[in-house]
């Protein structure tokens, strides 16, 4: 998918491939810019105007979804997949209660619903994330920030969704509120077995969320694994930096490694490793540009780039 | 140890009161009475949820707003000795601030867009009259050479809008730094740059601590940086600190309720770890730290290890 801009074409995502099964929790980590917000509005066919998608598929549950009419797409959305977007909790209509704002979501997909019905599904939604019924009839301005995201999280499950989407649900939140809103979420996912892909800059996030995960970089995904394989035997030199620069409170505590550099403008697309740059040991013929990225497995379900396997 | 900084009982309060001749005087204590001191060289961390009143101690001791009350005693260099805040006089009160400064969360909002990079490090050397015109020009150059913007050069006429958030967290600590500060207090300055660019900045203060003997008082949410930044850590929730210690002291035997909760809700980067996770009743926790009124003094369990005493022990669910 590539981005049209006045400047050239921008290729925010590049051959990204990954699959995720019914009842598993996939993670897509990244830094700002690497494209796994675009990856996610792609996934809801939500990109905006001057996106495009040049070559591709997105497959749930056998449906194509690229090319899909806007008519068709609007029934798979939020019926089948659904999303909770980052900052998620400051887009509730000011005037409008919650309850009624998640109603309407529920109405447009199942007009036949009696408003009892619908209330009733809501309450056990609100039973779910951990959201008292009275909340239905507040206002978003007086629900703190802990209460809105959870009262998001009840309007992506209120269509009984098949995939969730979480892109970055708790970056706003502070520490305690963003545990108690991942506790959450595991709960759900467990009780209901949604498949969630779950999207985060911050791998330690990840680890704790995951049984799959995808690193992506400028674009592409340079590795991708089963979590607890990506985090003891990280392959990709972008890998072990973001695993190395991460402070923990258990273990030793230990020096952190700083990435210099700033990612590469995907402006036009990029030749040869994209990573080269800021590796810290490229391979002359990594820093070259003579190998294209390229996933290969190295072992059951764990692929990372060929670049740094060859390197070693 | 000397202390280049020492705070004693320290409270503000914001007054709510609604109406202009409103009687009955409703106040938030934002900060309610707490004591702490920084030995030279020394870092201490100030971590807690926020709203908890960690920016407000931060803004009260830079004098940025008044507190209400409280001792604060400084270190001043220029008379080598220590000086209480609220008897300074005007040129004390300016060799204070010349020897305390802020670095912001916000690198983005605390940095002037209208001017150019040596204008901005260079006005705190404008105000404080120091060194002639050229010297002023050097020191800036100087000081981009000591935050790893280099070349200077390419630095002084670019405005703000033309860096990348990690060079103008840069830029906000070769300000603060110019004055050759020996405190400095730090809220959350890491807190919006990317994870890459994060551990840098953070390596770059460690540095520089080592370098220029600067303590920081460093405000954060994440126990975790707080533990890569500081020597000794305090635990704030609702205006009082509930806990203060050694920091692998206290991730590895924390004994206050709020901070067993706090550590567990730190993510850790390992999926194959797994350790206890501890709730706690907050509203009861609210109510147990309002009621303690009278400020009872923290107690020593050891090895400089204070916590607040109030009964909390069945607070853990």
């Amino acid at each position: 998918m590539h981005y049209e801009t006045l400047e050239g074409n921008v290729m925010a995502v590049n051959n990204v491939t990954f699959s995720v099964k019914e009842g598993e929790s996939f993670g897509l980590v990244g830094e700002s810019g690497c494209g796994k917000s675009s990856v996610a509005s792609t996934l809801l066919q939500l990109q905006s105007d001057n996106a495009v998608i040049s070559s591709g598929s997105i497959k749930l549950d056998n449906q194509e979804l690229v090319g899909m009419s806007e008519s068709d797409l609007r029934k798979v959305r939020w019926n089948d997949i659904s999303i909770v977007f980052q900052g998620a909790m400051n887009a509730w209509n000011p005037v409008i209660k919650i309850g009624e704002q998640i109603r309407e979501a529920i109405r447009e997909h199942h007009p036949a619903n009696t408003k009892k019905e619908n209330t009733e599904k809501i309450s056990e939604l609100f039973k779910i994330v951990g959201l008292d019924d009275s909340i239905m009839d507040r206002y978003p301005h007086e629900l703190s920030g802990g209460m809105k995201q959870r009262a998001v999280i009840a309007l992506a499950l209120s269509c009984d969704p098949k995939i969730v989407i979480a892109d970055e649900p708790t970056t706003a939140l502070d520490v305690v509120i963003q545990d108690q809103i991942l506790k959450e979420i595991k709960k759900v996912q467990e009780l209901l077995g949604l498949s969630l892909i779950y999207i985060s800059h911050d791998i330690a996030v990840i680890a704790e969320m995951t049984d799959n995960m995808a690193v992506m970089y400028a674009g592409s995904i340079v590795e991708k694994g089963p979590t607890s394989s990506i985090f003891s035997n990280p392959k990709h030199a972008y890998t072990k930096l973001l695993l190395e620069s991460t402070p923990s409170v258990v273990g030793e505590k230990k020096k952190l490694r700083a990435l210099d550099g700033e990612p590469p403008s995907l402006i036009n697309g990029l030749d040869g490793c994209a990573f080269s740059p800021r590796c810290p040991d490229p391979s002359d013929d990594c820093a070259k540009g003579n190998l294209n990225m390229e996933l290969i497995q190295i072992e059951e379900g764990h692929w990372a780039d060929q670049c740094c396997v060859n390197c070693g | 140890m000397d202390n280049v900084i020492e705070v004693s009982n320290l409270i503000k309060n914001f007054d709510v009161s609604k109406g202009f001749f409103s009687r009955n005087k409703t106040v938030v204590k934002a900060v309610d009475g707490i004591s702490f001191s920084i030995p030279k060289g020394e870092s201490l961390g100030l971590v807690g949820q926020s709203g908890c009143g960690k920016t407000t101690t931060a803004r009260a001791l830079c004098l940025l707003d008044p507190k209400t009350s409280g001792d604060v005693k400084f270190y001043n260099p220029e008379a080598d000795e220590m000086q209480n805040l609220d008897d300074l006089s005007e040129e004390q009160v300016k060799q204070f601030r010349r020897n305390t400064q802020m670095i912001f969360q916000d690198p983005y909002e605390s940095l002037n867009p209208r001017w150019t990079i040596k204008d901005i490090i260079l006005e705190p050397l404008n105000i404080h009259n120091i060194g002639s015109l050229e010297n002023r020009t050097e020191a800036v150059i100087e000081i981009l050479k000591t935050v790893g913007l280099t070349p200077p050069q390419n630095y002084l006429p670019r405005y703000p809008h033309e860096l990348s958030g990690g060079q103008r967290q840069r830029v906000s600590i070769a300000r603060s730094l110019i004055m050759n500060p020996k405190f400095v207090i730090c809220d959350e300055p890491t807190s919006m740059l990317d994870v890459s660019i994060r551990i840098s900045i953070m390596d770059l203060m460690l540095d520089l601590a080592k370098d220029l003997q600067v303590s920081y008082l460093y405000i954060t949410h994440d126990l975790a940086v707080a533990r890569y930044m500081c020597n000794r850590i305090a635990v704030m929730f609702n205006g009082k600190i509930v806990e203060i210690a050694k920091t692998e002291d206290l991730l590895s035997n924390p004994i206050h309720p709020y901070t067993k909760r706090l550590i567990s809700s730190i993510p850790v980067p390992d999926p194959k770890y797994t350790r206890e996770k501890y709730n706690i009743d907050f509203t009861e926790l609210d109510k147990i730290i309002a009621d303690n009124t009278e400020n009872l003094p923290m107690v020593d369990v050891g090895d400089e290890h204070y916590v607040a005493t109030h009964d909390v022990k069945d607070l853990l669910i």
